[in-house]
């Protein structure tokens, strides 16, 4: 069920009081949601991995697998081993005493070709917001996102943390092909597409580098809780960055901070 | 090496085993079959352990011949098997021996059928499985359905007799049994009771993914969008045209849509049976009991492993 590998070493406080009371959802006769916040929430989310590193630490039996999403950890368990009730019951306990680091997180540098083919929609968002391109990728690539989750597709990887003056809705019609590696925005959340597919969503660019490559030694480059920061690259970088990675020349931890 | 030769492929033919575990924090859906027990049959029935692979079909099998002798057992529903034009039984297992001609042929009051073949189907694992995800295009042969004239390298045949069940699975009755949740709350009384009170079809709208419903509309006073929170083999989405969709094997390992209810681990094999256009009745229970039914459910499938039985001919 490994989430995390290995521990992280930085900083912590107690769990501090005055949090919504968690609710417990059940998903079936093998799943519970641990919902911790309504809406989308940065504490929650940090709360949210927290129960899921404190899970993979110090594993409660019968637990079979986590997925953290923005405010709730999916716990996927074996009734055979442990019942639903008690799973709650133990897993109260494990929030009560839960512990949240605040410096744990590894920091990527993504490197974007804003713009270009995959820049589908640069330049209107730069109209719509009655600013320049570059007043766009410089606005997005200042910022620091933070990994709320990993789902929909292998790798993929959902981003809060995108400046306000660039929230803007999804499109109503979903276009149906976007590449893999492609940077967007939807509504106030931001996204790496891992894969190539339909997205509502707009885009300002793309990675050369792959989120998801079930051929590397680490097929996923980030997980929930991670810091990501973009760094603009001209397009000659990109093309030599795009032979890179086909070669797999490129390691996850070359892109850490 | 044996190799197994695809004459001609039905609808949605893919590699599958018991599914990628562990994986879903990181966007990997677990994929796997869409009625585990007749999968584990099937390879029983050929002397393969659970972690074998498998070719799952939906509808109608296909024609598929091997290079060296190897047993084959089909198992899903009431299926024509044929070797060399002859009839042969499903939920046996027989001996293919090169040069013959495996007709797979419909799947009748059921809609998955499976094709175990001892020594299993040797494609390289991807991420822990050899499960085909179509979406992704992983595992299986190059992450796709198999089509006419692919090849798949099968493993060693080791000796063992031929065998059959001592009772073939059936589904009885109509009657689905869901948990209500994890957002049961989004629904009201009188949404709710549409739910629970009527019919609803099973809809062609259906894959691997997904099994769309039709019947009358659920609206969820909560609203039809959600926070996107974890998935499993079972929910019960409610989106915008309030019409449910199952989320079935391959689902995506996220959601934003709400979700009613979850379909009890005990009837996931039945709801994936059910033949499109026929109806099934949601009876709503609580997740205690749901628990109690798939441990009983696990011990009755342990069960039907293990009275598989050597057949008294042989040939």
């Amino acid at each position: 069920m490994k989430f995390l590998k290995g521990l992280r070493k930085g900083s912590a406080f107690k769990e501090q009081q005055g949090h919504p009371p968690a609710r417990f959802l059940h998903c079936g006769d093998s799943a519970i949601a641990v919902e911790l916040a309504s809406e989308i929430d940065e504490t929650a989310n940090r709360r949210v991995i927290a129960l899921a590193e404190s899970l993979d630490i110090r594993p409660i039996d019968g637990i079979e697998e986590l997925v953290p999403t923005y405010r709730s950890l999916l716990v996927l368990y074996d009734p055979s081993i442990i019942r639903g009730q008690k799973l709650i019951e133990a897993l109260q306990n494990r929030l009560a005493s839960l512990v949240v680091s605040v410096k744990s997180q590894r920091t990527f540098s993504i490197p974007v070709l804003y713009g270009h083919e995959a820049g589908l929609d640069l330049e209107e968002m730069a109209k719509m917001k009655g600013i320049t391109p570059e007043e766009v990728i410089s606005i997005h690539s200042s910022a620091e996102y933070r990994v709320y989750m990993i789902g929909f597709a292998p790798g993929f990887a959902y981003l809060g943390g995108v400046p306000e003056i660039l929230h803007t809705p999804r499109r109503k019609v979903p276009r149906q092909h976007i590449v893999a590696g492609s940077i967007g925005i939807g509504g106030k959340q931001g996204n790496i597409n891992s894969l190539a597919g339909p997205s509502g969503w707009l885009f300002l660019g793309r990675t050369p580098l792959k989120l998801f490559d079930p051929n590397r030694t680490e097929p996923f480059m980030l997980r929930a809780g991670d810091v990501v920061k973009f760094r603009p690259v001209e397009r000659e970088e990109a093309l030599d960055l795009d032979a890179a990675v086909a070669r797999g020349d490129v390691s996850v931890e070359a892109n850490i901070l | 090496m044996t190799i197994l030769q695809i004459k001609n492929a039905g609808p949605m033919m893919t590699v599958q085993d018991l599914g990628r575990k562990g994986m879903l924090h990181a966007g990997v859906s677990r994929c796997g079959p869409m009625d585990a027990p007749s999968m584990r049959l099937a390879n029983a029935l050929v002397g393969n352990s659970d972690e074998y692979s498998a070719i799952e079909f939906a509808m109608f099998g296909g024609t598929l011949a091997v290079s060296e002798p190897a047993r084959i057992a089909v198992t899903g529903g009431e299926i024509d098997v044929k070797i060399n034009a002859v009839s042969v039984a499903p939920w046996e297992s027989h001996w293919l021996n090169p040069g013959d001609m495996l007709s797979i042929g419909s799947v009748k009051g059921a809609v998955w059928g499976y094709l175990a073949i001892s020594g299993g189907i040797n494609v390289p694992k991807t991420l822990g499985s050899r499960s085909t995800h179509i979406r992704t295009a992983i595992g299986g042969l190059d992450g796709r359905c198999l089509i006419k004239d692919d090849i798949l390298n099968l493993g060693e045949t080791a000796p063992a007799p031929l065998m059959t069940v001592s009772q073939k699975r059936a589904f009885h009755g109509n009657v689905i049994r869901v948990v209500p949740g994890p957002q049961a709350d989004y629904f009201d009384t009188g949404n709710w009771q549409t739910f629970l009170g009527n019919h609803y079809q099973v809809s062609a709208k259906r894959d691997r993914m997904a099994q769309a419903l039709e019947g009358p509309e659920i609206n969820a006073a909560g609203g039809h969008d959600i926070v996107s929170d974890g998935t499993v083999f079972g929910s019960i989405q409610v989106p915008g045209s309030g019409l449910p969709l199952v989320l079935m094997a391959e689902r995506q390992t996220t959601g934003g849509y709400p979700k009613i209810a979850t379909i009890a681990t005990v009837d996931l094999p039945k709801f994936a049976q059910t033949p499109t256009g026929a109806p099934v009745r949601f009876v709503r229970i609580t997740a205690e009991e749901a628990e109690e039914l798939v441990i009983a459910d696990r011990q009755t499938i342990r069960n039907q492993l293990a009275n598989i039985v050597p057949k008294t001919d042989q040939a």
